[in-house]
């Protein structure tokens, strides 16, 4: 998910073309606070008008307790976006608070049926410590997301690039995603010339269980993708589960192996997830696997 | 209505436009300046843009300067609206 400035019409512009699943339009830190009603407005015009092709568009408003949230939901909410984005989230009652405000806007306008998910973003000691209740807390909530510079500050240490003061954070906030069905993404990768580090720092957490990251430069947006894409050699490995299970499934049989390999209900999982990564219809597969 | 103060909205940047407003006298009406780096292609678009949007917000009685940089339409709208909406005093920003 690539993050770009509320008010900068030539990014916003030509977030369709950056070749990034997501992009983020930001109303919060990356707006100074004198420009808070100017990428408002702009964002809402983007919003109409802007073709962002197949890029899913989050928009991340600022928090309810500032002087710029409700302004901020007021204009954006009518147009639903995608997913709009609630940060600095800390409580159960933020969640239901801003929640409280979303619907009022949306009856409003008139929106019976609403499309658009909330993401709650992580950004303080007390929301990791809440943030079991907080993932549970709306069932328009479909991902979670850390904020690692907020975090960082808030617990008073120092980011480093080994990531160690956030991990017990990242780790929980993947557990309380995971437990509530929902896809957890990481925070950013300030150091827009260190593509190694990206690739590390990524590569870490696809191993702990984030879905995705978020990308301060179009130029990240790669380096991600390498990383989070299966190898070919991981796509044939998971068609060829996929095909077996489904063979077997046919056959009545629940567990069987491959080259001597178990293969059980988790491992079908997993091939299920590469082949969702590749975008592979696992219908074709279904259509395809013949019976004994 | 007509502005208070005078605001500006915008930024020089590529694909923007700096909008800046200064109130004129009761009756004055509306004195509109462009200078673009498309002047030749597009300056009546921008001049009609920028009209619209004083229309719908119901502004007269100001100067408004625009130094377009190519930005879109939608860019334009929301630039002037902001800088109206500083100038009447019913939103706060730069100026």
């Amino acid at each position: 998910m690539l993050y770009i400035p509320g008010n900068n019409p030539a990014m916003i512009q030509q977030a369709g073309v950056y070749g990034c699943d997501a992009v983020l339009l930001d109303l919060e830190d990356a707006v100074a606070l004198n420009q808070k009603d100017a990428a408002r407005i702009l964002v809402r015009n983007m919003l109409q008008t802007v073709n962002f092709y197949e890029t899913e568009v989050c928009v991340r408003v600022n928090n309810f307790h500032t002087p710029f949230g409700l302004s901020d939901l007021e204009e954006i909410v009518p147009l639903q976006p995608d997913n709009i984005r609630f940060p600095k989230t800390e409580t159960v009652a933020d969640v239901k608070e801003f929640m409280k405000e979303v619907r009022r806007i949306e009856k409003e306008h008139g929106i019976k049926n609403p499309t658009m998910s909330i993401h709650v973003m992580i950004e303080t000691a007390k929301g990791v410590a809440n943030v079991y209740d907080i993932a549970a807390a709306d069932s328009r909530i479909d991902a979670i997301t850390i904020g690692g510079q907020d975090l960082t500050a808030d617990m008073g240490i120092i980011k480093t690039p080994d990531g160690v003061g956030i991990d017990y954070a990242r780790k929980r906030i993947v557990m309380a995603g995971k437990a509530n069905g929902l896809d957890v993404l990481d925070t950013i990768f300030a150091d827009v010339n260190d593509d190694e580090g990206l690739r590390e720092e990524t590569e870490y957490i696809k191993k702990i269980g984030f879905a995705g990251k978020a990308l301060i430069n179009p130029r990240q947006v790669d380096v991600v993708h390498e990383v989070f894409n299966p190898t070919e050699n991981e796509v044939r490995k998971a068609y060829r589960v996929y095909s077996e299970y489904i063979k077997n499934k046919k056959a009545g049989i629940g567990v069987f192996a491959i080259d001597g390999k178990m293969i059980d209900a988790p491992v079908v999982q997993r091939a299920i997830t590469v082949l969702e990564y590749a975008k592979i219809d696992l219908k074709e597969i279904e259509k395809n696997a013949v019976s004994f | 209505m007509t502005p208070k103060f005078k605001a500006q909205a915008g930024t020089f940047e590529s694909s923007d436009i700096m909008i800046l407003i200064e109130p004129l006298e009761k009756d004055s009406g509306r004195k509109v300046d462009i200078s673009s780096t498309v002047i030749l292609q597009f300056e009546e678009d921008i001049k009609t843009t920028i009209n619209q949007v004083l229309d719908k917000l119901q502004v007269v009685d100001l100067h408004l300067i625009a130094k377009d940089k190519g930005a879109l339409t939608q860019t334009i709208e929301a630039r002037v609206e902001t800088a109206v909406k500083r100038s009447l005093g019913i939103q706060e920003g730069t100026m």
